[in-house]
């Protein structure tokens, strides 16, 4: 089993990410589940969400204690919040950051570092003040994380956005090709 | 059959489409909002016939539901919470008029303190209302027990009205992949309702009358048997629905069940997690097994019975509380072996109220302290399972 955790903040499209790779996944003929922190949802305030994935029926209906992967989709999270809460030993942090990896301090974690924000900004998605990063940020999920390919990204995108489907898609290939593994 | 992720509010509008209902009288109310709106959308998009009654009240709606039903229709609607408290009083008319309305419900704790998350607190305690009770464990069971619902509930040895109810949040909120059937396979399993007494102006009649203490015992004792045949109708229509969708129902699922020396029962979405926990317990060579409970009422309990009967213990959880007792389930167990000779040891552990998240660790807290007690003696039937000690 795969567990993946995203912080965000309310509005920034955590709950749509984990969602969206969820449906990823389940084209790829996985097992998935798919569940915002079961909270009251504010504009603005920390949100988390989260998606598993097997290969067999998933039972378990507990929330996320010990993530494979963290996606920060706003680094401001980061010192508010211990994002790295629970992630095993082995496990991955991706942030939405322009900074690099080596400017986190995660102890020995993999941190891998992107700037959606700028995709997102650049492929019109959401506003200058509140972009839409969630379809970037996954085109960096199928790179560096690689159990879902991109064309089921792609898929989900296109069978869950209401809106900028095309948009969307191009965030995430872009993404995907300048994330370095 | 079209497969697909979604949420498992969607899963019970689904299902409730699929069975396509006359009338749809909903007043929204968290975690259940979503069963509406899917519906309004599908009427709006033409992809449903059926009408939508938008009510100022939950009681309004169950009103309109009994009206509907009255005449002939198929009747479902959805709510959770405070809104089944709300239309407790209707509850008791639609099933003493014996109409088939069927409800989906967004189990969600009650106030005070106001709390949106998941407990079995607003169905368990509607349990005296003659309303069948199912539990689904995940979003795939939620629409087809909508299905299963109008099937057992209209069959005409039964005519009663019938609740499914899937965790706030938990299943409400969380995505995932289910499987949902042809129309034209659905159409088939579920013939529309043609109850042969109901509200016409061309021959009238009176539903719910006056009920004279000469007359208003056997009414009860009529609605009672009604509930006991629907016992085998539940089991005829889980064969059927197998047959034709391929999917396994019981009233009770036992797992790993027949060699334990203790077997925890459970309601709703915790049976996932409660069979993933006795997996770790045998690994660590414990004998544990669990019952997952699909079917409430009408009360299971010779299937009960038959599964648990050489255990040591049962362990009985309940995401309720009947205060001054203990939980409902437990009482309703206890009640099932009362009057055996040799009986398991039953055990009730309260847990997972007002959406506290249910854990492998409390399986196996369950499992070390039920042990406990079978080796030193009963302390308290009654544990509290997680409870925060520091800040009470």
């Amino acid at each position: 089993m795969y567990e993946v955790r995203f912080h965000g903040r309310g509005g920034q499209g955590a709950v749509t990410a984990a969602r969206l790779l969820a449906d990823a996944a389940f084209r790829e003929g996985k097992e998935v589940q798919s569940f915002p922190i079961f909270g009251v949802e504010r504009r603005g305030a920390p949100v988390a969400a989260f998606t598993r994935i097997d290969d067999k029926p998933i039972d378990i209906k507990t929330q996320i204690y010990e993530p494979d992967v963290v996606i920060a989709l706003d680094s401001t999270l980061i010192g508010v919040i211990d994002v790295a809460d629970g992630l095993k030993d082995n496990g991955k942090i991706v942030i939405n950051s322009k900074k690099k990896p080596a400017d986190f301090k995660f102890g020995d974690t993999r941190v891998y570092t992107l700037d959606a924000t700028e995709i997102a900004t650049k492929h019109g998605l959401g506003t200058k003040t509140n972009p839409i990063i969630n379809t970037a940020i996954l085109g960096a999920y199928a790179k560096v994380i690689g159990n879902i390919g991109m064309a089921a990204i792609e898929q989900s995108i296109e069978n869950n956005v209401p809106i900028k489907k095309e948009e969307n898609k191009n965030a995430a290939r872009e993404a995907y090709q300048v994330m370095e593994a | 059959m079209t497969k697909m992720t979604i949420m498992g509010n969607m899963a019970t509008a689904l299902g409730a489409k699929l069975c396509r209902p006359h009338v749809i009288p909903a007043y929204p109310i968290t975690p259940s909002t979503l069963f509406p709106e899917k519906i309004s959308e599908f009427i709006a998009n033409g992809e449903m016939d059926g009408e939508m009654i938008r009510v100022e009240s939950e009681h309004s709606a169950m009103s309109a539901a009994i009206g509907a039903s009255a005449t002939g229709a198929r009747v479902c609607t959805a709510s959770a919470s405070q809104g089944i408290a709300l239309m407790h009083e209707m509850l008791f008319i639609a099933s003493g008029m014996r109409l088939p309305i069927v409800m989906a419900v967004g189990n969600r704790a009650l106030s005070a303190p106001i709390n949106i998350w998941c407990d079995h607190q607003d169905t368990i305690s509607e349990r005296d209302v003659g309303w069948l009770q199912f539990y689904a464990e995940k979003n795939q069971e939620g629409l087809d027990l909508m299905i299963l619902a109008f099937k057992i509930c209209e069959d005409k040895r039964v005519l009663l009205p019938g609740m499914v109810g899937i965790d706030a949040f938990v299943l409400t909120h969380t995505v995932e992949g289910v499987d949902v059937p042809d129309q034209k396979l659905v159409d088939d399993f579920l013939p529309p309702y043609k109850p042969e007494k109901y509200l016409d102006a061309r021959t009238p009649i009176t539903f719910g009358s006056f009920g004279t203490p000469e007359f208003y015992q056997e009414f009860k004792y009529a609605q009672v048997k009604a509930m006991e045949e629907s016992e085998k109708v539940i089991d005829e229509a889980f064969r059927e629905y197998k047959k034709v969708f391929g999917r396994t129902y019981q009233k009770i699922t036992p797992y790993r069940c027949e060699d334990a020396d203790m077997v925890i029962l459970t309601l709703g979405s915790m049976s996932g997690t409660a069979r993933a926990a006795v997996d770790i317990l045998r690994e660590e060579g414990k004998k544990a097994g669990c019952i997952k409970m699909t079917v409430y009422r009408p009360f299971p309990g010779k299937e009960l019975i038959d599964v648990s009967k050489n255990a040591k213990v049962i362990a009985v959880l309940d995401r309720d509380i009947t205060p001054g007792l203990g939980g409902a389930l437990y009482a309703d167990v206890a009640a099932q072996f009362v009057n055996r000779t040799a009986h398991p040891v039953i055990l009730n552990y309260i847990l997972g109220l007002g959406g506290r998240d249910i854990v492998i660790n409390d399986f196996k807290e369950i499992y070390d302290k039920s042990h406990q007690a079978l080796e030193k003696g009963i302390q308290n039937p009654v544990e509290w399972i997680n409870l925060n000690k520091e800040i009470l």
